[in-house]
């Protein structure tokens, strides 16, 4: 009888009632979140993770911006038919420069988590703009307007100083040529490549959408697709490293 | 005597603060238009300037026009309730429900026929599924919540809602966030973080307006007249102060620049993918689940005209429910680089889940003792029971999608969005309907509906659109979950991904041909509330011509 009784004062007190469930809620939350910035284990250390480039980042945005994830996820499970599907299954390391991360919920279409290097730039672009002209069953949506887009070149340095300000480690040589080394990833030929991949080591260097002019948004987002999955080398790789 | 109370009329603090406040506000948005580096950043600068104006000018001609006297706290020994921004609150739940309906419709049919996309960068799937989303949950949702718990903590506490411009700050400032994430997704402004998707300005706004909502609930809490504090307020104070501290836990970023939109999210990877289901996952808890809960432990009991089943199961209901959501998160990351303890912790307590919810259901369901009749006759009753009956198979539902084995194959398919539809259309946007077919004639003041068979009508075809909904998403789920991992006997996969989007296509036909039932019983309600108020109206205008004197 007594509990009951007890339970009268968060009854008839508004200030207690609020700290008791403040209390109660904050629990699960500290227990589940907390340990993952300090156990070591949460994300292993491997070899080959970077940063993005300026120019996969600005494909990256496009895609966060189009909303892809929300049909699209970037988690392969340690799962027999998704491995044979896609790919090795995804480590936390490969999206630990990713602000916000982009996992998925959802695969209305595959998993792109490995989509990099599978197909070729041609295949994207063309598939981008129209889907159904490579896929005739396919859902996705065009976007025509992405190789009609020029990219937004004036704040490149802003948005890797920006990233850095909350945990990514770009260099301030990185910084300092943000705009340059954009424009580098889409010329073999150039000046620049040569320094751009000593910055970027395994960056691929190529003109993504295979057109002339200023880089425009396919340029990017093609770029960024081509990369995913592509930075660990699952030859090199030992998963047993980490066992404890 | 005119003169004297003119003489005698001063500004209220609220007043002499905000005026100025809101003109600072818009002199600050203008020079965010101007300077603006993208365009969706000017257009909502410009809209925030336009609001400002506009707030700042309401705020000085109410003062103009309102007697010197604020409106009394109580009228003949009568509470004085305030009923202004629960109108507001209730029309514009009506509103954006339709819109987030109609949404919801238009991309369920993009996934049958895809090219209803139309190929425009703000018409494709990706930019207007954030947008149903977010109109059904937050703005059908989020003000059928401000206009009940505005409603129930005044009823209960019996008296007089506490501030003076503040509730109208809630209502009008809630709305104003609405309108800003809803353009800024079509615009592409999203962070990406699902349920969640507003950038940085969007979320600013929301923590002011929210804190306010917070306080306003609170002290009007502080000064009831009633020694308890009703079941229903727990549910509602739990609601507001968890969703206050989720939305400053998975939104801290920093912005490239003050004059744009786009900001990187200070957590990255695996931080933000638990961070993210964290806030997601208690979304549904505390938002469509505690709140709503809420309403289910005032409405049902005052339509029933009967008590509460049980005020100790209530008890245990309440705390075991918010205890245990919290830990539920990383359901959505099974099999995931999530680590392993993280995951099997956020299942144990999915499952556990299941008791609290059910003693909840049972709380609800059992109120009806000796009043189950009442569901032959009262069809906006049986909407709240129907509602809860869905809250108990969704809640079933759930914690059996939250076992890994099972998870491994209902994640990533369609299973999951019948199971959030399940809920959602059944259990909050029933519970919702009855809640503001209840409410309308009492802020209203009228005697009661317009139609009852129209409530029926809706009741009839809303169900039927649920069930082919549930049903096809199920079926389409399980499928593709099922082909996915399908083997031929030499050990190959079976299907290639495209054969299995193939076999979605009737399915997603059904789907759509549901949502739009769904949609329909929607639009009949709106009539029949318009017509509510609008008869009452027509009524109050003869009782008046009646009333006046012969000569």
């Amino acid at each position: 009888m007594s509990f009951w009784n007890r339970h009268k004062i968060f009854e008839k007190n508004a200030t207690i009632l609020i700290g008791g469930i403040l209390v109660v809620i904050a629990i699960g939350g500290l227990v589940e979140i907390t340990p993952l910035f300090y156990l070591k284990s949460t994300i292993e250390v491997v070899d080959g993770v970077r940063p993005y480039t300026p120019l996969e980042l600005a494909g990256r945005n496009i895609y966060v911006r189009e909303g892809c994830y929300l049909c699209h996820s970037q988690m392969i499970r340690p799962l027999r038919d998704e491995v044979e599907r896609y790919g090795h299954y995804s480590l936390a390391a490969e999206s630990m420069y990713d602000h916000p991360f982009q996992w998925g919920s959802k695969r209305t279409g595959p998993d792109l988590a490995r989509v990099g290097a599978k197909y070729s730039d041609d295949w994207h672009v063309r598939h981008l703009i129209n889907p159904r002209a490579i896929v005739p069953q396919s859902v996705m949506p065009g976007y025509p307007s992405l190789a009609a887009t020029e990219l937004e070149l004036e704040d490149v340095a802003a948005h890797l100083r920006t990233s850095r300000a909350i945990g990514v480690p770009y260099t301030d040589d990185q910084i300092a040529n943000a705009k340059a080394d954009l424009k580098a990833q889409l010329d073999p030929d150039g000046a620049d490549a040569e320094a751009f991949q000593r910055r970027y080591p395994n960056a691929v260097v190529r003109n993504f959408d295979g057109k002339a002019g200023e880089p425009t948004e396919l340029d990017a987002l093609v770029a960024y697709l081509q990369m995913l999955g592509t930075l660990v080398d699952f030859k090199l790789y030992d998963e047993k490293a980490n066992l404890r | 005597m005119t003169n004297v109370s003119a003489g005698a009329k001063s500004m209220t603090i609220g007043e002499t603060v905000l005026w100025p406040l809101f003109a600072v506000l818009a002199f600050l948005c203008l020079i965010g238009a101007g300077f603006a580096h993208d365009a969706p950043f000017a257009f909502h600068a410009s809209l925030g300037c336009a609001a400002s104006i506009a707030a700042a000018f309401a705020i000085l001609n109410r003062y103009y026009d309102r007697p010197a006297k604020l409106p009394p706290q109580e009228i003949n020994g009568r509470p004085n309730y305030n009923m202004g921004p629960i109108k507001f609150a209730s029309v514009a739940a009506m509103f954006w429900g339709i819109a987030g309906f109609a949404v919801g419709l238009i991309i369920a049919s993009q996934l049958a026929w895809p090219a209803l996309n139309l190929d425009l960068p703000w018409t494709t799937f990706g930019r207007l599924r954030p947008l149903h989303t977010s109109a059904v949950i937050f703005a059908f949702g989020g003000n059928v919540l401000i206009a009940t718990s505005f409603y129930v903590v005044q009823k209960t506490c019996r008296t007089r809602l506490a501030g003076d411009l503040a509730p109208w700050f809630v209502v009008l400032g809630y709305n104003f966030f609405i309108l800003i994430a809803g353009t800024g997704y079509l615009l592409g402004v999203t962070q990406s973080k699902e349920y969640a998707e507003p950038e940085w300005y969007a979320d600013l706004w929301l923590t002011i307006v929210w804190v306010t909502y917070l306080l306003v609930f609170l002290m009007t809490l502080v000064k009831r007249k009633e020694p308890h504090i009703f079941v229903a307020n727990w549910f509602y104070l739990a609601f507001i102060v968890t969703i206050a501290v989720l939305h400053l836990g998975n939104n801290p970023a920093l912005p490239v620049s003050v004059f744009g939109s786009k900001s990187y999210i200070a957590w990255g990877g695996v931080q933000d993918a638990m961070f993210q289901w964290w806030y997601g996952h208690n979304a549904v808890g505390f938002f469509l689940t505690a709140g709503f809960l809420a309403i289910m432990y005032y409405f049902i009991p005052k339509r029933a005209e009967r008590p509460i089943y049980s005020y100790r199961l209530s008890i245990i209901h309440f705390w075991a429910l918010i205890f245990l959501y919290i830990w539920a998160g990383p359901h959505h990351l099974h099999y995931t680089a999530l680590p392993d303890w993280a995951q099997t912790l956020g299942m144990t307590f999915s499952i556990m889940l299941w008791m609290p919810s059910w003693g909840g259901m049972i709380n609800g369901l059992m109120t009806l003792s000796g009043a189950w009749d009442k569901l032959r006759t009262d069809p906006v009753l049986r909407m709240l029971v129907v509602s809860v009956a869905f809250y108990g198979m969704s809640t079933f539902e759930g914690p059996m999608m939250a076992i890994k084995v099972v998870n491994s194959l209902s994640h990533y398919t369609d299973w999951t969005i019948g199971h959030v539809h399940s809920g959602a259309l059944g259990w909050v946007g029933f519970v919702s309907f009855g809640a503001l077919y209840c409410l309308v004639p009492w802020a209203w003041n009228r005697n009661g509906l317009y139609s009852l068979k129209l409530v029926n009508w809706h009741f009839w075809i809303a169900t039927i659109g649920i069930v082919l909904y549930i049903s096809a998403m199920w079926v389409s789920g399980i499928l593709q979950g099922l082909m996915w991992r399908a083997y031929t006997s030499l050990g190959f996969l079976e299907y290639s991904f495209i054969e299995t989007v193939e076999a979605m296509h009737p399915f997603y036909i059904i789907r759509a041909a549901g949502g739009a039932l769904f949609l329909i019983g929607a639009l009949i309600m709106a009539f029949n509330l318009w017509m509510t108020v609008r008869a009452g109206e027509a009524e109050e205008a003869r009782a008046a011509g009646r009333l006046q004197p012969a000569e």
